[in-house]
């Protein structure tokens, strides 16, 4: 008889305490203030009375073999053997004297990682993959992020903006990447060219027809094969109907572009959270090194940066001096493409005679 | 093990620049392994052309129908065989790490030689859902890596119509802002669905995220089909000594600008004597003061948290956040979890039976309406669920006095 195959021990989510630091272990739920000595670095106090200095410091997310192994070394060397990595794939140490900071971040810088993003700076971008492994992209995340955090790398050691920047960026319009104070995505300005050979085989013709928004896709028989068309005056080039189907071919070398949003804000301080706003769009998708979409991003992070007040968010800033002025500052073109026609347009509508001059 | 390098002058581009180059990673694993030689060949040609060439497939584990995305190259000659056969099969096991991704530098190393020796040796320290992604295997590869992760007390997370991977902030384990034990709610609702997670029936993914404070660090508000926010019902609390010393420190003008006006409630007031005045009934526990005045004030003592369901991106009908299904519960006692567990359990079941196909539970509520949501569920109606009340007279209201007398008879209730 065959050996029976291994089943999976279904464990789900491991429990933490194994990999935390013991002096988070110690102090877990009984925390009372912490500060920001220096960029980079948060010092967290316990009600016990314990302290523990974290340094953060960038990474490129998606790590070679060779380089987590030398943080695992940096931590074990340097801090005391464990590591946590942020949302935005910043990696954490923690030591638990303060005299050990200064050697960690020594160590870090001198092995080419940034000690930054914390408080007022711009943190490393939360990005999707792109061409490296995403079967739907329209672009490389990993790239464009990487030249762009080269652009940023001032912003990113330093906390000189007004408040946090959470940037995001996205290799198409489903936005894997999320909300941000500044965005990045994919915009699509073609429908898809239908390869009309291979529809009837890879595609589930029903299901493609619902996915559109605008439902501008209905089936159809072309050259005696049963296909799928698109009306193309309806299609706004979303590109929802390219997961399911393949064959419906939307992006493209030339028309795919970048399109910038500002304002993305998921935090309820102060105000509610905030979806991103449209600001600029038709931005090139230009590997290697996508040099348009740096000048757009310094370009409203120079106006943020020159004109909002202490803790208010990109949106935050937009919001009070109203977007006029945002455009008026940035510099960026305002056109028909920024007044919203989607189903609850209007809400975005000014219903008032509320105008600055 | 000996493959030339293609010649890369694009991805080249991205080695220069001081922020840490994934280039320069994958070509340090190139020098001993083949499947990056060819997967640099197969980048290099997206660079060029701009355009992307990974199709998806069916590649499993015995016992899941998910966890892992296959990738199969569609970069073929005339022939139909791969340009870059070694790269043709890149696979990618999605893996959940533990709550607020802590790590020992053993777990990391055992995770490096287990990819070193099934996979491409590049690791994903995360993906947006929050995997460990282990990126870049063959299909024959696939089982035996699992089957080591596995045994180290590590599990395959969702992928496609699931239960997806959770996501916690560090929290309790860090955070003085920390109103709930974020990795046991975490781990209380990703746990409840491991069923859903592994073998893929919903009618689309399911998200549960969970942030210990309203700055909500896990973005659940927009990204969880069920946000679990943690806050506190009594009084902020204030150290009104070390309120009078951040006065001294930053100046009165500081503290009026950054502090008092911004309250969105206009809840605080600075005192004559520098001391600070709350009105805790106008609180809305936004943080804001609290994320300035580190040591003065923090969250009160009776936590809990705020349920909102239904936050997503774009497709199909527009983005949407969460909105709030229970304004404030306890999450302390075990009686607490096990209702947190059967609530969870009773939202994705009325999703599993309600939802369209490919329909997030945000979509459903917005077609359904809230209030046939909230009874599919089983929880009662609440003015904290809403902005303001509805502004157009489209409704039809028969039986608008036994609503109103629900209404006193919970009023007398509590």
């Amino acid at each position: 008889m065959a050996e029976a195959p291994r089943m999976p021990i279904e464990s789900g989510v491991p429990e933490m305490d194994k990999y935390l630091h013991p002096v988070l272990k110690k102090n877990y739920g009984a925390w009372s203030w912490h500060e920001r000595p220096r960029p980079g670095v948060l010092h967290h106090v316990a009600k016990s009375g314990d302290s523990i200095w974290t340094v953060r410091a960038g990474t490129q997310r998606q790590m070679d073999v060779y380089t987590i192994r030398k943080l695992a070394s940096i931590a074990d060397e340097f801090a005391e053997g464990f590591v946590r990595f942020t949302i935005r794939s910043n990696i954490e140490f923690m030591v638990s004297e303060e005299s050990r900071v200064q050697p960690l971040i020594d160590k870090l810088t001198a092995e080419g990682f940034p000690i930054g993003g914390t408080g007022p700076s711009v943190s490393m971008i939360s990005h999707t993959q792109g061409w490296l492994h995403c079967d739907i992209p329209g672009t490389d995340a990993s790239g464009a992020v990487k030249a762009l955090m080269d652009d940023l790398h001032n912003e990113f050691v330093n906390e000189d903006m007004p408040n946090r920047v959470h940037m995001t960026t996205s290799c198409c319009q489903i936005n894997c990447g999320g909300q941000g104070d500044i965005a990045i995505n994919i915009q699509h300005t073609k429908p898809p060219k239908i390869d009309h050979t291979q529809v009837a085989n890879v595609c589930e013709r029903p299901s493609v027809v619902a996915r559109c928004p605008v439902a501008a896709i209905r089936p159809a028989m072309v050259n005696g094969k049963p296909s799928l068309e698109v009306d193309e005056k309806k299609c706004i080039c979303c590109g929802a109907c390219f997961p399911p189907c393949p064959p419906m071919q939307i992006n493209d070398p030339e028309h795919s572009k970048f399109a910038i949003w500002v304002g993305g804000k998921n935090s309820n301080a102060r105000s509610k959270p905030t979806f991103h706003k449209l600001v600029a769009s038709g931005v090139p998708n230009n590997p290697p090194r996508w040099p348009e979409v740096s000048d757009v991003v310094l370009k409203i992070l120079h106006a943020y940066k020159e004109d909002a007040k202490d803790w208010e968010r990109v949106g935050e800033w937009a919001e009070r001096i109203g977007w006029p002025r945002f455009f008026e500052k940035t510099g960026l073109p305002f056109t028909k493409y920024h007044i919203d026609n989607w189903r609850g347009g209007r809400a975005n509508l000014n219903a008032s005679a509320h105008i600055r001059f | 093990m000996a493959k030339p390098m293609h010649p890369t002058p694009m991805l080249d581009q991205l080695e220069s620049g001081p922020w840490p180059s994934f280039v320069t990673g994958l070509k340090r694993l190139a020098n001993d392994n083949d499947i990056m030689v060819d997967l640099l060949g197969q980048l290099e040609t997206s660079y060029e052309t701009r355009k992307g060439y990974w199709k998806g497939g069916t590649v499993g584990v015995i016992g899941y129908g998910g966890g892992i995305i296959p990738r199969f190259t569609e970069l073929k000659g005339d022939d139909g065989k791969p340009l870059y056969p070694e790269a043709a099969e890149f696979h990618t096991l999605r893996v959940m790490p533990p709550p607020g991704m802590h790590y020992d530098t053993d777990t990391l190393r055992k995770f490096c030689d287990i990819w070193e020796k099934y996979g491409s040796g590049l690791i994903a320290f995360h993906g947006q859902s929050g995997d460990i992604m282990f990126q870049g295997c063959s299909t024959k590869n696939v089982q035996p890596a699992f089957d080591e992760i596995n045994e180290m007390g590590f599990d395959l997370g969702g992928a496609g119509p699931a239960v997806r991977t959770g996501m916690s902030c560090v929290g309790a384990a860090r955070c003085e802002h920390s109103c709930v034990d974020e990795g046991r709610t975490m781990r209380t609702l990703v746990n409840n669905a491991l069923d859903d997670m592994h073998r893929p029936a919903l009618p689309y993914k399911f998200k549960y995220k969970v942030s210990g404070c309203p700055n909500d660090c896990m973005n659940s508000v927009q990204r969880a089909d069920l946000a679990t926010i943690g806050t506190w019902r009594d009084d902020m609390k204030v150290d009104q000594a070390e309120v009078q010393a951040f006065v001294a420190d930053k100046g009165r003008k500081y503290v009026i600008d950054n502090v008092i006006t911004r309250c969105p409630t206009q809840a605080l007031s600075l005192n004559d004597d520098d001391t600070l005045a709350v009105d805790n009934g106008n609180c809305v526990r936004c943080m804001h003061c609290i994320n300035v005045m580190t040591k003065a004030l923090s969250p009160g003592d009776d936590k809990g948290v705020t349920l909102l369901c239904g936050g997503k991106r774009t497709l199909k009908i527009g983005d949407l956040m969460g909105t709030v299904i229970v304004p404030f519960h306890k999450l302390e006692t075990d009686e607490d979890f096990e209702w947190l567990e059967e609530l969870a359990t009773e939202i994705l079941d009325f999703f599993a039976e309600n939802a369209l196909e490919h329909e997030r539970t945000g979509e459903m509520i917005e077609r359904i309406g809230l209030t046939n949501f909230l009874e599919g569920v089983g929880l009662e109606i609440d003015p904290n669920m809403i902005s303001r009340p509805r502004m157009n007279p489209y409704f039809r209201a028969d039986d608008w006095d036994s609503e109103a007398a629900k209404w006193e008879e919970q009023k007398a209730a509590r």
